[in-house]
This record gives structure tokens, C-alpha cells and sequence, in this order.
């Protein structure tokens, strides 16, 4: 695959479970193309570095920092961004938790934390807290400080664990 | 900030990526995980014509044990090596240290060989590759490949042996020595950050081999004899490492933390064998 300097690539995917496609420069940032190209503004662009989180995405299954990937890069690829969490209006709940522990003030960086506690509790069953803790320190938050985002981790890990142990 | 504009190029082969890399010279850069690189580029401090993303080249994704070594190919990220099961034992230095390399979000994209390849002073592999006495694997065109050892490859900040003709296409860890103990240890600004200073020691039965990154301008590993005093030496390595200060620390605090995360970490680990009693006494 060759795009040259001045070409816009058409770059096919699946994002949140749809196939979509749209047209981005080599040098293009997935978040930008996620946002500009596909509408999917749920993705918030932070430090433009690494640094802050609010730019997490899933690429094939795992958390990524959408502002360090092209957007040519995830062509062929699945990628699902924080609209996949939640049916229509129904919050998932891993973002009822955030709610009911106040772990999110202006909610800037939620966005990519969800994303990460989203992959984490997949692998992670029953997490202690200095492994949320350091799950969350690729983010940052600066206005509520991570103790309700801790809780709501760990709320929702006991919570499926005690569903898994009803349903045989 | 947004990247310069450059062309990009996605090959399938690393015959092809090469070529790439031969035609283009130093025009060209090349992108594995890109979690230090597209840093540099967002930042416009790298302005390449050419981008080269070796990502997609299988032939470059493999973890292999041979003989007495760890070979890692290019495309294999810093969570795959995770995931090898037996890297606590084969290579428990680097079983160590990778989760201290940024974060599970970059270590999901970012490479082996691309850590090794981009040489920041304060990074983990490097060290590591330096300390265990590890080598790169070089290659250019017909298959003509040089290997270069960790402490030659690395020469500045950033700056390394890699000619702009050349691709980094496997990095070797050698494999633990039976009797000898591998201890991590560093301090930074939070957890995922960059080092202030990291220590790797490899200790032997006649000697501490202490690899130091996040002082000078490269990893600089020291041997130390067991029948020395250990303080005096660590104290003379501490100087020896020219330190300078900047905004996260000032360079007598690296001195200071050489000299007692050297000493913590030997003399902790000494402590444990006589304990342990699994070596034979000397």
C-alpha cells in the first residue's frame, strides 16, 4: 500500500460493529478521522502526544491512543470508540457506575478511561485497586481526581462477578 | 499538533521495506507502533518525506528461543512479549521491566525494536538490551545483515549505529545464566513516565554487572567486582556518569539515586541468597 503526500486514501473499517468508510491523508490522526471523517465526536483529541488518555479507542479489541495511529493504519480493522458502549439510550454499566460514584466532573478525558477500564475488566476479572490504579495511570483527570473512577472499576467487577456466580 | 505531510508506505515484505529504505535515505523514517515516533512527528520535531510502516510485515512478528538467546522480531509489540509465557524465565530482566514502559494502552502498539531503535536515554529495553549484554540485528539489501552489541549500538540521545540505508529487524536477549539473579528498579514522576533514573543489575557469582539509564546521554552499564566495596564503587559510577540537571530533577539527586537504588537493589538481592542458600557458597 502506497498513498502518496497529497492523496486522500479511502480507508474502510469497521467501526462499532458497522462497516464505514472515509477519506484521509497519509498524515491524517485516527481521532481526527474518527471525528471529522465519521461523525464519531464521542472521541475526545487532548494532548496530541501520548500523554493524557482522552483519546483511547479499541483497535482490534485492545486500547490505543487514537492521536498516536494514522488513520490509514487502521484500514481493514476493527475499531470501536466510547458509542460502542451503550445500546441507543441505555447506558452500559460500567457508565452507570461513573455516574453514581461522581467519576466524572467535565467528563473531557471519560471518553478514553472508559475505553481502557472497558478492555481491562475483559481480561482483568477481579481486579485489586492498585491494578486499576495502574491501568489508570496512562489518563489523566484533572477535575475529579480518580478515587470515584477507582470505585466505579472495582463496583462493576464485583458486580458481573456476582452475576457470572448466579447464572450456572 | 498536527504531522508535516509525508507519503506513506505500507509493505506487505521486509525485502520491500528495505528497498524503500535504500532509495529514500535519510528522507525516510521508519514506523513499527509508532508511540515514541508519532509523538515526534505530531510535534513536527521529525519531518520525513517518507513514512515506512513495517507493521504489516509477518515475517517481522515472532518471539523465538534459539540457541542462548531471545530473538524478537520488529513487528512484535511490547504486549506480545508480555504474553510469551515463558519470558520470566528465559529472559526475567525483561519480564521485569515491561511493565514499566509506558502504559497497557502504548505497550499495545509499541515495539521491542522500535524502543530499542528510538534510543531515549531514559528508556527500559535499551537498558535492559545494554546491561544483558544483547544485541541488535541490522539488515540492508540482499540479505546482508551486520549485528551490532547494545553498548555499540547505542551512541546519544536518540542517536544510534543504524545507518539510513539500514532496518532494524530483530533485537536478542540472552538468555538468563543459571546462578544469576536480574533486578529492576526505577524512580520517575509517576508510574508510565519517563525515568528519572532506572537500574538493571545482572548479579553474577564473581561480579554486578549495573546498567543505569535517564542519566547520561545513552544506558551505561559498569561491572562491578563482588570483592570491592561496593559504596566506593557505586559512589565512583555515580560521578563517573557526568549528570546534568533539568526540570524533573537536579544531577546530584541522580547521583543520589544511583549510589542508593544500586546499593538497595545489590545488597537487598545479596541479602536473599544467603537466605535462600540456592547458590553454592563461595
Amino acid at each position: 500500500m502506497y498513498v502518496r503526500v497529497d492523496e486522500r486514501h479511502r480507508v474502510a473499517l469497521t467501526l462499532n460493529g458497522r462497516e464505514r468508510s472515509g477519506y484521509a491523508e497519509p498524515r491524517t490522526q485516527l481521532c481526527d478521522f474518527l471525528r471529522h471523517q465519521l461523525g464519531a465526536t464521542g472521541t475526545h483529541v487532548g494532548c496530541e502526544h501520548g500523554v493524557c488518555g482522552a483519546c483511547t479507542v479499541m483497535v482490534d479489541g485492545r486500547a490505543t491512543r487514537s492521536c498516536l495511529m494514522l488513520a490509514v493504519q487502521v484500514e481493514g480493522r476493527r475499531v470501536e470508540t466510547v458509542e460502542s458502549l451503550s445500546d441507543e439510550d441505555e447506558l452500559s454499566d460500567l457508565q452507570r457506575a461513573f455516574r453514581e460514584h461522581h467519576a466524572l466532573q467535565c467528563g473531557f478525558c471519560t471518553a478514553g478511561i472508559l475505553m481502557s477500564c472497558h478492555e481491562f475488566l475483559g481480561r482483568v476479572l477481579e481486579p485489586n485497586e492498585a491494578q486499576v490504579r495502574d491501568m489508570l495511570s496512562g489518563h489523566l483527570c484533572r477535575c475529579t481526581g480518580y478515587t470515584g473512577i477507582v470505585q466505579a472499576v472495582l463496583d462493576v467487577a464485583r458486580a458481573r462477578q456476582n452475576n457470572r456466580q448466579e447464572t450456572p | 499538533m498536527k504531522p508535516a505531510a509525508f507519503d506513506y508506505y505500507r509493505p506487505t515484505t521486509r525485502r520491500e521495506a528495505i528497498e524503500k529504505l535504500i532509495e529514500s535515505g535519510e528522507d525516510a523514517r521508519i514506523i513499527a507502533g509508532g508511540q515514541s515516533l508519532m509523538a515526534v512527528l505530531n510535534m513536527r520535531l521529525s519531518q520525513p518525506r517518507v513514512l515506512i510502516d513495517i507493521s504489516a510485515i509477518e515475517e517481522l512478528r515472532y518471539i523465538e528461543r534459539r540457541d542462548d538467546y531471545l530473538a524478537v522480531g520488529a513487528a512484535t509489540t511490547q504486549a506480545e512479549l508480555a504474553e510469551y509465557a515463558s519470558l520470566t524465565e528465559e529472559v526475567p530482566l525483561v519480564a521485569s521491566v515491561l511493565p514499566w514502559i509506558g502504559h497497557f494502552q502504548t505497550r499495545n502498539r509499541g515495539t521491542v525494536c522500535g524502543s530499542i531503535a528510538h534510543a531515549d536515554p531514559s528508556a527500559e529495553l535499551p537498558l535492559c538490551l545494554t546491561t544483558l549484554g544483547g544485541e541488535v540485528v541490522l539488515e540492508t539489501k540482499r540479505g546482508k545483515s551486520r549485528r551490532v552489541v547494545g553498548s555499540d549500538f547505542f551512541q546519544g540521545v536518540l542517536t544510534t549505529d543504524r545507518q539510513p540505508h539500514e532496518l532494524v529487524t530483530e533485537v536478542r536477549f540472552p538468555l538468563a545464566k543459571a546462578e544469576h539473579r536480574y533486578r529492576f528498579q526505577e524512580v520517575a514522576m509517576r508510574h508510565g513516565d519517563f525515568a528519572i533514573v532506572a537500574l538493571a543489575v545482572d548479579i553474577g557469582e564473581t561480579e554486578y554487572r549495573l546498567g543505569v539509564g535517564g542519566v547520561a546521554d545513552r544506558p551505561v552499564v559498569t561491572s562491578i567486582s563482588r570483592d570491592v566495596d561496593l559504596e566506593d564503587a557505586l559512589n565512583a559510577l555515580a560521578w563517573s556518569l557526568e549528570a546534568q540537571d533539568d526540570i524533573h530533577a537536579s544531577a546530584a539527586y541522580r547521583r543520589h539515586l544511583v549510589r542508593e537504588m544500586g546499593r538497595r537493589l545489590i545488597t537487598e538481592e545479596t541479602a536473599r541468597e544467603e537466605t535462600d542458600d540456592v547458590r553454592p557458597s563461595r
